[in-house]
């Protein structure tokens, strides 16, 4: 569905991504871990159109789209959820929702996917009227996944969904985060909290520094040595 | 008492064009942030070109500078203005600013001061509109709408309210309120104010950001130009493109915009007001010399207080 091939976008003089290669099909949950500045980050912003790469190609359901404005990459159904929730603080939950469905004209549609948005986040729907920045941190990121769900994207693709959150809230989120996939929608998700993330994905890469480190099946990284010590504090 | 009504009158007509003035510059700044020097400017082609249209379509129509044609007129020639300012608008939008959406702050601000001294000296060339004033043919006949007495004897003080006066306020009145509608009832507005708290992410949502940025010129350079058509018909002796007089009324709706806590809407509008009213009763009550004084103290005065702005939100730090 998606494949990025051999991949590099700079900041500047500095390299953040060399050349990396990764695929992600139809139905899974692919993750992307790696500690900070590994360029996590930069990848998904690159794939979503807000970076230009310096090199590669990036493919989606087998067309062409580096280089492509962000909201025509949104509206082929590759929708990215930022770091940090993207909520916009100065509008309703309502309108944020409503914003989700902007490019969208199948109004029947939009009611059927803004209730089954609502029906998987009920604490979202509780506060409709609300000024968004009035959420705390977790409603934050419900209302991030749940807007970006009324853009009815073919592949979501999360970015530290669980950074800053309590533990039980984080719980609740990778739990629809799977029931998502399980209702058909393909998820790229990036984490630095890896031992959840290997949890629910099927497939994992591991970055670091820019470069792909290892990739494979999530249940067999989880219980690689390499991994254990790196990244989910075994010793 | 009398006086004080007057001027009163007077504030009203003169801040709803300062509100007008100041949507502009408020708007852009609250999806580009950055100011655009330019926007008086489009003012100054929305007064000159409903000179030049009056002053072409008049004679042809068969009235010379004695009668007074019918209101319909006026009231076609403001929306043929709006859409050709609007059009300008987007063409400045389109041709220097979008160009440097990456570049520093910085190079858009000098640039929209060359895109304003480029305004500035094109409109004085003999082609467009020469650097002689002009007078504005009357499209309004000067009538009184009603009038006050107060006081009796020799002290009585007569209070007009003129048909020009209530004309500007209600006709900014009614653009205001189509301008609340779109922005904060329409998808389209929604979008608008998602791109003013965050571009990248808005983009995320599928918004094509640069249509909503056209859409806001557009939008402001309409509201300028009808500021432009209205001040002419307050203020019939028109000055040269480049001359202070207009300068000085971007400036005072600018400083409009500020006081009323740039990047917000409603803050413009009440911004506008205060300052006609502080600027109206200063000159009235104080002394008349002084009038721009008024103004910027208050502005500095705003600033030290409350330096985001009456409506302003709070800066908040982010963590």
């Amino acid at each position: 569905m998606l494949s990025i091939n051999d991949l590099s976008v700079s900041y500047g003089s500095i390299q953040a991504l060399r050349g990396i290669s990764l695929h992600v099909e139809a139905g899974e949950i692919v993750t992307l871990i790696g500690g900070n500045g590994a360029g996590k980050s930069t990848t998904l912003r690159t794939v979503s159109g807000l970076l230009s790469p310096r090199s590669g190609q990036i493919q989606f359901e087998g067309q062409a789209i580096q280089g492509q404005p962000p909201h025509l990459i949104a509206q082929r159904g590759l929708v990215h959820v930022p770091e940090g929730r993207g909520i916009f603080a100065n509008l309703t939950v309502e309108e944020n929702l409503q914003l989700g469905a902007y490019f969208r004209h199948d109004k029947a549609g939009i009611r059927t996917d803004r209730e089954r948005a609502l029906t998987l986040f009920p604490r979202v729907r509780e506060r409709l009227q609300q000024q968004a920045g009035t959420l705390s941190g977790g409603e934050q990121q419900m209302l991030a996944i749940a807007r970006a769900l009324l853009s009815r994207p073919k592949l979501l693709m999360l970015d530290e969904p669980s950074l800053g959150l309590a533990p039980q809230i984080v719980q609740t989120i990778f739990q629809v985060i799977r029931e998502i996939n399980q209702e058909g929608t393909t998820i790229l998700l990036v984490e630095q909290n890896a031992s959840m993330a290997l949890q629910v994905a099927h497939r994992a890469y591991v970055l670091e520094v820019g470069c792909i480190q290892m990739e494979g099946d999530a249940k067999a990284l989880a219980a690689s040595d390499d991994v254990r010590k790196a990244y989910l504090g075994a010793h | 008492m009398a006086d004080f009504t007057q001027t009163l009158m007077t504030a009203a007509a003169i801040g709803s064009l300062y509100a007008l003035i100041a949507l502009g510059y408020t708007m852009v700044y609250g999806i580009l942030k950055f100011i655009n020097f330019a926007h008086s400017d489009i003012v100054v082609l929305g007064a000159w070109s409903s000179y030049t249209v009056a002053d072409q379509v008049l004679p042809r129509l068969g009235y010379d500078s004695r009668t007074i044609p019918p209101l319909w007129i006026g009231a076609v020639i403001l929306p043929l203005i709006m859409l050709f300012c609007g059009f300008v608008g987007y063409v400045i939008e389109r041709l220097a600013y979008r160009p440097l959406r990456r570049a520093p702050r910085l190079n858009v601000l000098i640039t929209a001061i060359g895109v304003s001294l480029f305004l500035q000296n094109l409109g004085q060339l003999d082609f467009m509109f020469g650097a002689s004033p002009e007078k504005m043919p009357a499209l309004l006949p000067s009538w009184e709408l009603a009038s006050f007495s107060f006081g009796t004897g020799e002290a009585t003080r007569k209070v007009v309210i003129s048909l020009v006066d209530t004309m500007i306020f209600a006709t900014s009145g009614t653009l205001m309120l189509v301008l609340e509608y779109l922005v904060f009832r329409t998808k389209l507005g929604t979008a608008m104010r998602a791109v003013s708290y965050n571009t990248d992410t808005a983009a995320l949502m599928g918004i094509p950001v640069d249509r909503v940025i056209s859409f806001t010129f557009v939008l402001g350079s309409s509201l300028a130009a009808a500021a432009g058509f209205l001040y002419v018909m307050k203020y019939p002796g028109i000055n040269q493109p480049a001359h202070t007089v207009w300068v000085l009324l971007g400036l005072k709706a600018f400083v409009a915009a500020v006081i009323g806590g740039i990047g917000n809407v409603r803050g413009a509008v009440l911004g506008g007001f205060v300052i006609a009213f502080v600027e109206q009763f200063g000159a009235f009550y104080i002394s008349s010399n002084y009038r721009d004084v008024y103004v910027f103290a208050l502005l500095i005065g705003i600033l030290l207080v409350k330096p985001t702005g009456l409506l302003g939100s709070p800066l908040r730090e982010k963590v």
